[in-house]
């Protein structure tokens, strides 16, 4: 049972770096939230089974945020915002499949070796955790610095922290996880709320370099 | 609940920015806001007096106590500031009176995090505290609606997001660590038990926490590769922020870092936290001086010194030992005080000009000799020279850390000595010279610019015996 137990936590934190990886290429916006609903999805699953395994019924309610909030109410959100700020048909220039997918099994590879080495003497299930957690944690950071639209962005910044909640909850008995996954929720939505009220796409509007001078204030 | 110190400097911001968000008129809720920052401030002071018993949640010791006296004096001198900014600013229609409500609000929410970041014992709740805290300056920061003020808003709120969120898995992993020697549950995430314990952790797992706690709360802190918000944030927002902002939650930031810095010195085993912070804090210095020489904008380029002054106390409290830590904490007090009398200052000069190009400005000693000569004095102070009080910190990091790492203090003096080049050139335009742009009188409140100065001078001519020995027991704390 106890293999059972580890193998089925194994292959749900395995699959969230997957899913990470899918959104990594993803130049459709639509795309790419469908994808982060899978993300979302995924993750609830592996909370749920981690509150199984640690019998510690208390992460059940993250596992159920993590499905209403993420998987169903922030996806739905979203679509409506680039309907609205008429984005979803735009196809987004990103890094080629073949760099970024490189570089994402480069950061696997890294977070692998970082934590499977530090954490030697920790039960292995924890350990495979946080190594998968750091994974969707770097794959997460890696999309937003590739990608330009804030909605994209904001999209790497929910899986970087899906990342966060999976190590959280591998912790075992950490205690505040429940209040840190809600803090974590209004931070987004305040994000989400922001990208509707403000109606920012991109980090800059314009290439323009007068532009850019202007918003720096280093124009005379 | 008894209403003691460590009760009071969390009841009073909270309660009040209830009462301030239900209350109209800004005039009132100015003169309230005034009231609560200072309530708290007598709060923060009576620590000294009655040490109220810590608890697995909060926490009082002498380190956190300086931490506040500062964050609720700076946060009281800011509100009378405050208070006269925004009757000129909904004067000119710049904000409207319904903000001003939300902003009077925030401004409490934003006390409240602060202090709970500071006396929280917990370090899961100090980064809830720290993440309140974060937001609320966001919204502080986009109040005004424009286009470079949302801008700015969204930059800080992206890269804010991602050093807490790094700064997270640091703490979790900080549990990880803790967890096999402590026991499951809340006392692995307890700073009295973690200290005691700290020695039988695994280093390997404290090392990775370290890196990261690293990058997320030196992203706050500001620390070179991982500022870029800092600048956009002081620029766009309203002046009184500005100075929360450099004064208060810069040193919130790195108050968190320090106590995991103490917690690691206690592990032989695990890195020495000092190198990593000592080339943070260099690069941080000498890349913000440079940087200083290219600024138009007046808020912007002293955003820039803050970088500066953070990466020398940074730098200061990576070399460690008594004296350094002393001479950190020093410079840590003197910068808030200077840097927050600055951007008084700063404010009202944009205010009269209705600029913050430092091109449009100038003659500022002849147009408005108080306001001119307060900023030259700010400016005197923040540069370093004697007789103020920036320069006794800075010499006393200098020299205390001259016998261990000459090479690496001559790259810090000269990051200070190119930074002095850079202030003296841009108040020059300022502050002397044919006076350009609006002559309007100012409508100013000097009170706090001149407070905060003359605290700088006199602690550059004198340090009370009982303030030194204060600030020894803190570095001795720090190890």
């Amino acid at each position: 049972m106890q293999g059972l137990t580890f193998d089925i936590a194994h292959m749900l934190a395995g699959s969230l770096v997957v899913v990470s990886f899918l959104q990594l290429y993803q130049d459709r916006l639509s795309a790419l939230i469908n994808i982060f609903a899978l993300h979302a999805l995924v993750l609830a699953l592996s909370v749920a089974w981690q509150a199984f395994a640690q019998e510690a019924p208390h992460l059940y309610i993250t596992a159920v945020i993590a499905l209403i909030f993420k998987a169903i109410v922030i996806p739905v959100a979203l679509r409506r915002i680039i309907v609205r700020l008429g984005i979803h048909r735009e196809i987004e220039a990103v890094v080629g499949v073949g760099p970024a997918m490189l570089l994402g099994i480069g950061l696997v590879a890294l977070s692998m070796v970082v934590m499977l080495r530090v954490t030697a003497d920790a039960d292995p299930l924890a350990r495979e955790d946080l190594a998968f957690a750091l994974s969707v944690v770097l794959l997460g950071l890696l999309m937003m610095v590739t990608r330009r639209n804030a909605v994209s962005q904001v999209v790497g910044f929910m899986s970087l922290e899906n990342g966060l909640v999976l190590a959280a909850t591998g912790a075992k008995g950490m205690p505040l996880v429940v209040e840190i996954s809600v803090a974590f929720s209004v931070l987004i939505a305040f994000i989400v709320i922001g990208i509707f009220l403000f109606r920012i796409r991109e980090r800059f509007d314009t290439v323009d370099m007068q532009e850019l001078d202007r918003l720096r204030g280093e124009r005379r | 609940m008894t209403l003691d110190g460590l009760t009071g400097v969390l009841l009073i911001p909270a309660l009040s920015a209830g009462l301030l968000a239900a209350l109209p008129g800004y005039r009132l809720s100015s003169r309230l806001n005034l009231l609560a920052a200072f309530l708290t401030f007598a709060m923060s002071v009576s620590l000294f007096v009655v040490e109220p018993t810590s608890g697995p949640y909060l926490l009082v010791d002498d380190l956190n106590k300086v931490f506040i006296v500062l964050t609720t004096f700076v946060a009281f001198t800011t509100s009378v500031f405050s208070a006269s900014y925004i009757e000129h600013e909904i004067e000119i229609g710049r904000l409207k009176p319904g903000y001003v409500r939300f902003y009077h609000a925030m401004y409490q929410v934003l006390m409240f995090a602060m202090n709970l970041a500071l006396v929280a014992n917990n370090i899961g709740l100090m980064w809830v505290a720290i993440e309140i805290a974060t937001l609320t300056t966001v919204l502080m920061v986009g109040i005004y609606r424009t286009h470079e003020a949302l801008e700015a808003a969204w930059k800080y709120f992206i890269l804010g997001s991602v050093g807490i969120a790094l700064a997270l898995f640091g703490t979790i992993l900080v549990y990880m660590a803790a967890r096999p020697v402590v026991g499951e549950g809340l006392d692995a995430m307890v700073w009295t038990v973690l200290v005691t314990q700290a020695a039988k952790f695994d280093p390997a797992l404290l090392n990775v926490a370290f890196v990261f706690l690293l990058l997320g709360y030196g992203t706050k802190i500001g620390l070179a590769p991982l500022h870029a918000w800092l600048p956009d944030a002081h620029a766009e927002g309203p002046t009184p922020i500005s100075a929360v902002l450099s004064g208060l939650l810069l040193n919130v930031a790195l108050y968190a870092l320090l106590r995991f810095k103490m917690l690691l010195a206690l592990n032989p085993a695990a890195l020495a936290p000092g190198p990593l912070m000592v080339t943070a804090g260099l690069l941080s210095c000498v890349f913000a001086a440079f940087m200083l020489y290219r600024r138009r904008d007046i808020k912007r380029m002293f955003a820039y010194s803050s970088i500066e002054h953070m990466g020398i106390i940074v730098f200061a409290f990576g070399m460690g030992g008594p004296l350094a830590n002393f001479a950190g904490l020093l410079h840590m007090t003197m910068h808030s005080l200077t840097k927050s009398a600055i951007f008084f200052a700063v404010g009202h000069i944009a205010q009269v000009k209705g600029t913050q190009k430092i091109a449009d400005m100038g003659g500022l000693t002849v147009t408005h000799p108080v306001l001119g000569w307060g900023l030259v004095l700010g400016v005197v102070a923040i540069a370093g020279l004697p007789p103020l009080g920036i320069f006794m910190s800075e010499f006393l990091v200098v020299s205390s850390t001259f016998s261990r790492a000459p090479w690496l203090v001559m790259i810090l003096v000269f990051g200070i000595l190119v930074a002095l080049g850079a202030l003296f050139l841009r108040l020059n335009t300022i502050a002397f010279g044919e006076p350009r742009g609006t002559s309007a009188p100012a409508e100013a409140s000097y009170v706090p610019m001149f407070t905060h100065l003359a605290i700088v001078l006199m602690a550059g001519i004198y340090l009370p015996p009982p303030l030194v020995i204060g600030f020894q027991n803190v570095a001795k704390l720090l190890g």
